[in-house]
C-alpha cells in the first residue's frame, strides 16, 4: 500500500505524472489516492521531498 | 457559469492563457479553468526565460520581471567556470520573472480578450462521445457541472490527467524526471545578473543545480535530479540542502516549492479527436535546460489559432487538429526539442572527471554564440582526441 505523509508532501504533482496507473490525483493542494495502487514504488522515487512510501503487507 | 462553448481550455498557466487570449481574439466563446484558487500560485518554476523569446510573446514589463539577466556560468564539478556574457549569450539568458505576476498578466490579457476565467475549478473527467471529446466533467468550488465545447485544450501541466483520462499516454518515464526542489533565498552573496548552473554527480545526478537572481542578495535556488537518482537521503531536497549548507549558510529561506520537469521526448501525438494539448502537459520541455515557459507559450498559442479554424470549418476531428501537431513539430522549437534530447542522453552519461575536462576545455574559450548549438560545436572543436566519442554529441547537428 502507498503511504502518503501529508506533512512531507509539497503538492507538485510530480509523483502524479510518472504513475503508470492514474492512481494518484493532485486536487488543489491535496494529493490523493484515488484508484487502485499497484505499489509499484515509482512515485515514491520520483517525489522530491520524500513524502510517498510504499509499505509491502506481510 | 455557462455550460457551452467553443473552446475550453483546462489550466491557467502561460499555456492555457495564451490559447485562451488567442481564441478569443479570433472570436470564438473561449472558457479557462483553473483547478487552484488563485492564478500564478503557487509558483512551481525557476523562472527564467530568454529575451527574444519572451518578446515573441508579450512586450516585457518591469512589474512581472525580477532581474535582468547579464551572463550565464556553468560550474564544472571541480569549479571551472563558463562564463558567457550577453552580447554572446542568446536564448539562454534573459529575464528572471516574477511568475505570479507574469501568469497572472497573461490570464488577464485572455480575460480582455473575452475569454471567460474560472478558478478553483477543476476537470475531473473528458466528456466523450463516440470517442471525442466534447468537453469536461468539472468540480467548480465543489460543485459539479458539465461544460461541453468543440474543441477542449488540455494544458494541465506536469501532473497532465485530462489527456490521459482521454486515452492519451502522458506518463513520464521515471528517468526522465526531473525530480525538483527550490527554495526562494534572500539574504545571500551572489552575482545578482548572472545565472548559475552547477554540474556534476555529487551536486545533482544527471541534472543540475541553479542560483537565478531575483535581485539584490536573492535568487531562486533550486535542483533537478533525474528520479532515478533518487531515493531516501538522496532526494532532490537533499541535494539542495547540503548545497545551501555549503554556500548560503546564513540565508534565509522565504518559499520552498517543489515540482517535476519532464525531459522526456513530447507526447507522440498531440492531437485526438476534440482534443489538443499543449505546454507541459505535451511533455514540450527543453530537456538539456528544463525551460518550459517559451514553449508552452507557443505551443498554447498555436493550439488556438489551429482551433479555430478547424471550429469555422465545422470539423474538430483528430486528422482536422492535425496541423497543430505537425507544425510544432517541423518549428525551430520542435527540431532544438529533438536536437537537445539526444545532447541529454549523452551528457547523462558523462561522469564528473569528463565533465571537468570538457568544461576546462572552453573556460577560457570566447564563444561565438551562447547556445546549446554553439556550447557543443566549441566542445567538439576543442576535444580532438575526443572525438570519437563525441561523435555521438557530433551525429546530433546533422
Amino acid at each position: 500500500m502507498l503511504r502518503i505523509n501529508r506533512d512531507k508532501c509539497g503538492y507538485c504533482g510530480t509523483c502524479v505524472a510518472v504513475c503508470p496507473e492514474d492512481a494518484l490525483e493532485l486536487i488543489d493542494v491535496y494529493l490523493s489516492l484515488e484508484r487502485e495502487c499497484i505499489a509499484c514504488g515509482i512515485c515514491a522515487r520520483a517525489c522530491p521531498l520524500g513524502a510517498l512510501e510504499v509499505i509491502h503487507e506481510e | 457559469m455557462k455550460n457551452n462553448y467553443d473552446i475550453l481550455i483546462i489550466g491557467g498557466g502561460p499555456a492555457g492563457a495564451l490559447a485562451a487570449k488567442t481564441a478569443a481574439e479570433a472570436g470564438n466563446t473561449v472558457c479557462l479553468i483553473e483547478k487552484r484558487a488563485a492564478i500564478g500560485t503557487p509558483v512551481r518554476c525557476a523562472e527564467g526565460i530568454g529575451k527574444e523569446l519572451l518578446k515573441e510573446f508579450i512586450k516585457p514589463d518591469p512589474r512581472w520581471i525580477a532581474a535582468d539577466i547579464e551572463r550565464a556560468r556553468i560550474i564544472s564539478p571541480n569549479g571551472t567556470a563558463i562564463s558567457l556574457e550577453q552580447d554572446r549569450a542568446g536564448n539562454e539568458v534573459g529575464y528572471v520573472l516574477d511568475r505570479k505576476i507574469f501568469d497572472r498578466e497573461l490570464v488577464w490579457q485572455a480575460a480582455e480578450a473575452g475569454a471567460d476565467v474560472i478558478v478553483k475549478t477543476r476537470a475531473t473527467a473528458p466528456i466523450m462521445e463516440n470517442g471525442a471529446v466534447r468537453g469536461a466533467k468539472v468540480l467548480s468550488v465543489g460543485i459539479p457541472a458539465d461544460i461541453r465545447a468543440e474543441v477542449v485544450i488540455a494544458a494541465d501541466g506536469t501532473e497532465a490527467q485530462f489527456a490521459r483520462r482521454a486515452g492519451l499516454d502522458t506518463v513520464v518515464p521515471l528517468r526522465e524526471m526531473m525530480s525538483c526542489a527550490q527554495y526562494l533565498m534572500t539574504d545571500i552573496d551572489i552575482d545578482a545578473g548572472s545565472t548559475d548552473f552547477y554540474l556534476g554527480n555529487e551536486i545533482a545526478p544527471e541534472g543540475y543545480l541553479w542560483v537565478f537572481p531575483k535581485g539584490n542578495r536573492t535568487a531562486n535556488v533550486g535542483i533537478g535530479i533525474s528520479g532515478r537518482k533518487s531515493r531516501d537521503g538522496s532526494r532532490a531536497k537533499d541535494y539542495l540542502d547540503r548545497f545551501v549548507a555549503k554556500n548560503f549558510p546564513n540565508g534565509k529561506t522565504i518559499e520552498a516549492i517543489a515540482g517535476g520537469v519532464p525531459v522526456c521526448r513530447p507526447l507522440a501525438c498531440t492531437v485526438a479527436d476534440g482534443l489538443m494539448v499543449a505546454g507541459d502537459a505535451a511533455r514540450v520541455v527543453d530537456p538539456i535546460t528544463g525551460g518550459g515557459i517559451g514553449n508552452a507559450m507557443y505551443t498554447g498559442r498555436l493550439a488556438a489559432q489551429v482551433a479555430s479554424k478547424c471550429i469555422a470549418a465545422g470539423d474538430c476531428s483528430k486528422e482536422a487538429l492535425m496541423p497543430y501537431d505537425a507544425e510544432w513539430r517541423a518549428s525551430k522549437m520542435g527540431t532544438v526539442l529533438e536536437r537537445n534530447y539526444k545532447v541529454k542522453e549523452y551528457f547523462v552519461t558523462l561522469d564528473d572527471a569528463k565533465l571537468n575536462t570538457l568544461a576546462e576545455s572552453i573556460a577560457q574559450s570566447s564563444l561565438k554564440e551562447f547556445s546549446v548549438l554553439g556550447l557543443i560545436k566549441e566542445l567538439i572543436k576543442r576535444n580532438p582526441k575526443l572525438l570519437l566519442e563525441l561523435k555521438a554529441l557530433k551525429d546530433t547537428l546533422s
